[in-house]
């Protein structure tokens, strides 16, 4: 085998480019081309016959659709909040961690299966007992559990049962014992009145529906008498409930019915119902009877706002009942503070509120506030007024509010709620430019003398938006500074952290000028006070966040580079999980970072960078890129012509990324940055710097892993490691001898290595870069090279094709074939690996062809060989997909 | 084999009125052909008179004055009541061979009498009720003080209309538990040997609960029921009566009721 010698066919790669380059042909308008824009003219003629009649109703009840939908928006748009938003707000607000009890005396449910031996008297008790039991959500569950039962006796067509079960319901509602717990009480209860009216609706609905659907707009003429009859007795059912609660509830519930029965039914019923409610004297129960029927009036029939006025009126009317007897006794015996008190009403006020306030004329809004002026105690109003009333009516009248929030009663409904509301709609409309500030003072003078942390940071919360948007920097500082005094004492901030979070948010979304944001004083404070860890995290992670998406130009303002250092120095430390993530953040700050031509200044803040992050890998790396970056700007700023001090400065970088490189924990992190950095090196004429990072690189290679973790999976190392090798190959071409060291010093430490790596036994690996090596050698044995890095002279001008150092290319190219037509006969002694064998074979041949001079005999005689071996192996079944190639291949060869 | 008979009549609700046909149709369902000796159809309008435990031992002497009376004109309203009772029936029976059972299918229907010719013009009627008001009240003086004022907007009330009106608690030394309204029937039987008045509730229906806003009207307002009201009747041998009680207790369980008789017609 040793008698192969190796010739590189001589390129002259010039020409070989000229050849290469694509051949131009002119193209006239109206010829065929691949990329010419694609215009299609539809020849077909339409038929004169009208389309298919499904298309036509289908379009038809589209247009239907949509005008009805129309017809909806009239009354009720998009813009009215619905129940559904409030359901949720009041569950999680109004809890209670009271035992409650729910009293049914139908009982049938529970006491059903009793065990045949237990005694009436131990029934009882164990009634009770559970009873007593009812915590807050037990209470939810029973009432779900109620919902069910009530599905489950409409289906099984037991009426009756299910009339009793929405009775018993509505019951409940007119006991106010854990009073704390009522508006959450009442959202779960009206749930259940929901599924009863839409049932009751549903089925009379289908009773009318056959032999064709009811049409939505439906009238009394559409509907069947047997449709009416059952309507008409479902009325006559409930007119004759015996209470004075359930009786309004359930016919509420199917007022909708009334359709069916006569055209003026709602219209009729809601002022009868809304009289109604006069009648219950607790004024809790009265007040969500009324935001109940308001809610059904505003589904059911939304242009009727009759009722809604009357409502309120009614309600304004019996408004000093709140302070009658009977309620302060009521208090005093469940130990309920008034304030406290007052803030159960707010949901069914403010809802009552906001459906008067939809799209309601200013002079009504005016008289409703005028009416609520008059009466005394009238904070609560006042909150529902400021809560329902949009945002522009209210922020137009600050001022007014202000001076009414003032004349309040102390003891009454919490001031600090009032101002909470008022600053809600000031931060989402403007009062007038004149008024702000006065506003913001006078706010502020009530807000920062709320006791309680909690009311306080609640309220300040709300306020900060308003100071956001209307201030500058120095009212926010303000601001923070008054909040940092109130939440620091006994830590209070600690069970804040959600407010003081939204009041982060709020900032960030006025202040994108970061410079700004970070000059205020207090910011950075503010930031001390979220000590719990992932806590803290979130809020810095938010803030790189936005940074990251606002900051567009790079930035070198000693101000914010500070403060985010500070705030990624805080991430850093932290947090061992979603360390990727946050990292991600980090870097793209780094990547924001730029001192303009101060290149030192950068240089030396990656130092300090390189320091705070040490733990955040895919950071260093990034730090690396940076330097790296760094040297070709200042190579580029000088036109490639280093003075001393750039030389010594991107000798600096080098430097700074030898030495980082090695406390990567990724072995082909380091592997590539090493390449990398070497030709960024090779680049600056650091011609000892660059042969450092490539020695560098080929002493680790040993080290590689046979396999690595690749996304949490362990995947073989193998294919990236040829990778590298070949990227590093292809880099060895311009890199010129060390002078101290022999010929070709770096290809054959690199050989080495490979060859003395222990590979994977079943695998080619080796002999792959073998084959590799052998166009990186033809490629040196030219007279000219094929690219070249300016102001280094590569190996083609030190030798300038001197024959010794040819004659030693061609030395180790034969050695080279040697190995490889030995891997290839080891092989054939196998069958097993025919497949192996031939593939190799073939890019033996290639190379063979592509860089070996075949007018030497020697190795003419091996293409020869190689090219016999090749078609006796296409001839073998699982080959075939060579044969054509090879039979190509040999033609052409002949010729 | 199963046989089932029904009598479907045509009317939903079920309601008629003297000089109308009461028209539906009759349906046999039977899987196999079936022999019969003929379909009749019979239609009874029955008043059944009961008397209360009370009453029994003073009427055993006019025994005969309760037994069931049959109607022969339906100029009489359906009434469902405790002692009386007036109800229409159509009645459908199928013979058949001796060895098999003859069937029988009953239904009820409803009966409204003309309305009246003549117009009904609402009376309203107002009312106080005090302490001083009241009438059978022995311990007048151990009364906590009230006022209440009221309206009924009519005492001749129409049967498919409301009975309506409104009340005030003006003022209460004592707080309101409920007021309600409760619908009394009065059912009198008898001859001229001797008579048995009762009177029993037919519903009750609550206006207010707890206590309640003073000085605020409070809406009275009651659906009369179906069956078990009628025009206010009043025949040789029975008579049926409505009246209503505005029923007030307080929360030491004091109960005040004031009552008015009512007269009922259909227009």
């Amino acid at each position: 085998m040793a008698a192969v010698q190796w010739r590189s066919s001589g390129r002259s790669y010039d020409a070989e480019l000229q050849r290469c380059r694509p051949e131009f042909a002119p193209v006239d308008f109206g010829d065929y081309h691949p990329l010419k824009a694609i215009t299609v003219t539809d020849t077909k003629t339409r038929r004169g016959a009208p389309e298919t009649p499904a298309i036509t109703h289908s379009a038809s009840t589209g247009d239907l659709g949509r005008k009805k939908k129309e017809k909806e928006e009239e009354a009720v748009g998009a813009d009215f909040e619905p129940w559904s938003l409030r359901r949720g707000e009041i569950l999680a607000r109004f809890t209670t961690t009271e035992k409650l009890s729910i009293n049914l005396f139908m009982g049938s449910d529970r006491g059903k299966a009793p065990s045949p031996g237990s005694s009436a008297v131990s029934e009882k008790v164990r009634t009770r007992l559970e009873e007593l039991d009812d915590l807050e959500e037990d209470y939810a569950n029973r009432i779900e559990e109620l919902n069910q039962s009530l599905k489950e006796a409409w289906s099984s067509d037991q009426k009756v049962k299910a009339l009793k079960i929405v009775i018993q319901c509505s019951k409940l509602l007119s006991d106010t014992s854990v009073i704390q717990f009522y508006p959450s009480k009442f959202v779960l209860i009206t749930d259940i009145l929901d599924t009863f009216g839409r049932l009751v609706f549903d089925r009379i609905w289908t009773m009318c529906s056959d032999p064709r659907t009811l049409p939505e707009s439906f009238t009394v003429d559409d509907v069947n008498d047997t449709a009416k009859e059952t309507c008409l007795n479902w009325f006559f059912k409930i007119a004759s409930i015996r209470e004075l609660l359930p009786r309004l509830y359930v016919e509420a519930a199917i007022l909708k019915c009334n359709r069916f029965l006569n055209k003026s039914g709602i219209q009729e019923t809601l002022p009868r119902l809304t009289a109604m409610i006069r009648g219950i004297g607790d004024p809790l129960v009265a007040a969500y009877a009324r935001a109940y029927l308001c809610r059904v009036g505003m589904e059911v029939a939304p242009q009727l706002k009759d009722s809604l006025n009357r409502n309120f009126f009614d309600l304004l009317g019996s408004f000093r009942q709140i302070s009658s007897e009977s309620v302060q006794n009521q208090l005093v015996l469940q130990r309920v503070e008034v304030p406290e008190y007052l803030t159960l009403y707010s949901p069914a006020i403010n809802w009552i509120l906001q459906c008067i306030a939809y799209r309601a004329p200013e002079p009504l809004l005016m008289e409703m506030m005028e009416r609520c002026k008059k009466l005394g105690n009238n904070a609560l109003l006042l909150n529902s007024v400021m809560r329902a009333f949009s945002a522009e009516f209210v922020a137009a009248r600050a001022t007014d509010f202000i001076g009414m929030i003032k004349d309040c009663d102390e003891a009454g409904f919490p001031k600090h709620l009032l101002f909470g509301s008022l600053g809600r709609s000031v931060a989402c409309a403007d009062p007038p430019e004149s008024e702000r500030l006065t506003i913001l003072n006078e706010a502020w003078k009530v807000v920062t003398k709320v006791r309680s942390p909690q009311d306080y940071i609640n309220c300040a919360e709300i306020w900060v938006e308003f100071t956001c948007r209307h201030f500058a920097k120095r009212e926010v500082n303000t601001v923070l500074a008054d909040i940092i005094k109130h939440m620091t004492p006994d830590r209070a901030f600690e069970d804040a952290y959600p407010q003081l979070q939204s009041v982060i948010r709020k900032i960030l979304t006025y202040f994108r000028d970061f410079s700004v944001l970070f000059s205020m004083e207090r910011f950075l404070p503010f930031l001390d006070m979220f000590q719990k860890d992932s806590v803290r995290v979130e809020v810095c992670r938010s803030i790189m966040e936005v940074f990251i998406k606002n900051q567009v130009d790079p930035t070198r303002d000693p101000v914010i580079l500070n403060a985010m250092l500070h705030i990624c120095k805080t991430i850093a430390l932290t947090l061992e999980d979603e360390k990727r993530s946050l990292s991600l953040l980090i870097i793209g700050f780094i990547r924001m970072v730029s001192f303009g031509r101060d290149f030192e200044q950068q240089l030396s803040f990656c130092v300090e960078a390189r320091a705070s992050f040490c733990n955040l890998e895919s950071v260093l790396v990034q730090l690396i890129h940076t330097v790296n970056t760094l040297a070709m700007e200042t190579s580029s700023v000088m036109r490639g012509n280093h003075s001393r001090k750039t030389a010594a400065f991107v000798r600096a970088c080098a430097a700074y990324s030898f030495i980082t490189v090695p406390s990567l924990s990724s072995i082909f992190s380091r592997l590539s940055l090493y390449l990398l950095s070497g030709q960024v090196a090779l680049a600056n004429q650091c011609l000892s710097q660059a042969d450092a990072f490539l020695k560098a690189a080929v002493s680790l290679l040993p080290d590689v892993p046979r396999s690595i973790s690749v996304e949490g999976k362990l995947r073989s190392s193998e294919s990236f490691l040829l990778d590298f090798i070949n990227n590093f190959l292809s880099t060895l071409l311009v890199v010129p001898d060390h002078p101290e060291h022999g010929v070709l010093y770096l290809v054959r430490g690199l050989l080495n290595m490979v060859q003395d790596y222990s590979w994977e036994e079943s695998s080619d690996a080796k002999v792959r870069v073998y084959i590799s090596a052998l166009p990186l050698l033809a490629a040196m044995s030219q007279e000219s090279y094929l690219y070249s890095i300016p102001k280094v002279d590569s190996n083609e001008t030190l030798y300038g094709g001197d024959p010794k150092f040819l004659s030693e290319i061609n030395k180790l190219c034969e050695t080279l074939i040697g190995q490889i037509l030995d891997q290839l006969k080891t092989l054939g002694r196998d069958e097993q690996s025919a497949r192996r064998q031939a593939s190799m074979a073939f890019s033996l041949f290639g190379v063979l062809l592509a860089h070996g001079d075949l007018r030497n005999n020697k190795l003419s005689q091996l293409f020869v060989r190689t090219l016999d071996f090749l078609k006796l192996q296409s001839q073998q079944a699982d080959m075939s997909h060579l044969s054509e190639t090879v039979q190509r291949l040999a033609l052409q060869t002949r010729t | 084999m199963s046989v089932t008979l029904d009598i479907r009549l045509k009317r939903a609700n079920k309601v008629y009125h003297e000089g109308e046909v009461v028209a539906g149709v009759i349906l046999l369902v039977c899987k196999e052909p079936l022999q019969h000796h003929g379909i009749s159809l019979n239609l009874e309008g029955l008043v059944n008179l009961q008397l209360s435990s009370k009453s029994v031992g003073v009427f055993e002497a006019f025994y005969n004055s309760v037994k069931p009376i049959q109607l022969i004109s339906s100029n009489i309203e359906t009434y469902h009541g405790v002692f009386v009772n007036i109800q229409y029936t159509l009645r459908c029976d199928m013979k058949r061979s001796l060895l098999a059972k003859d069937l029988s299918r009953s239904c009820e229907f409803i009966v409204h009498s003309q309305p009246q010719k003549a117009k009904v013009v609402p009376t309203p009627v107002n009312f106080t009720i005090t302490p001083d008001t009241l009438q059978n009240s022995r311990e007048r003086s151990a009364l906590p003080k009230f006022l209440v004022r009221g309206k009924l907007d009519a005492t001749n009330c129409v049967i498919s209309q409301p009975l309506t009106g409104e009340l005030v608690v003006e003022n209460s030394d004592v707080p309101i538990k409920s007021i309600e309204l409760q619908l009394v029937r009065v059912e009198t039987c008898g001859c001229a040997e001797g008579y048995a008045r009762d009177a029993t509730e037919i519903q009750n229906i609550q206006i207010a609960e707890g206590d309640v806003c003073h000085g605020l009207p409070i809406p009275i307002y009651m659906v009369f029921p179906r069956l078990f009201i009628c025009p206010t009747l009043e025949t040789t041998n029975f008579k049926v009566e409505f009246e209503v009680n505005v029923v007030m207790v307080l929360h030491d369980d004091h109960l005040i009721t004031e009552n008015f008789p009512l007269k009922l017609c259909r227009v």
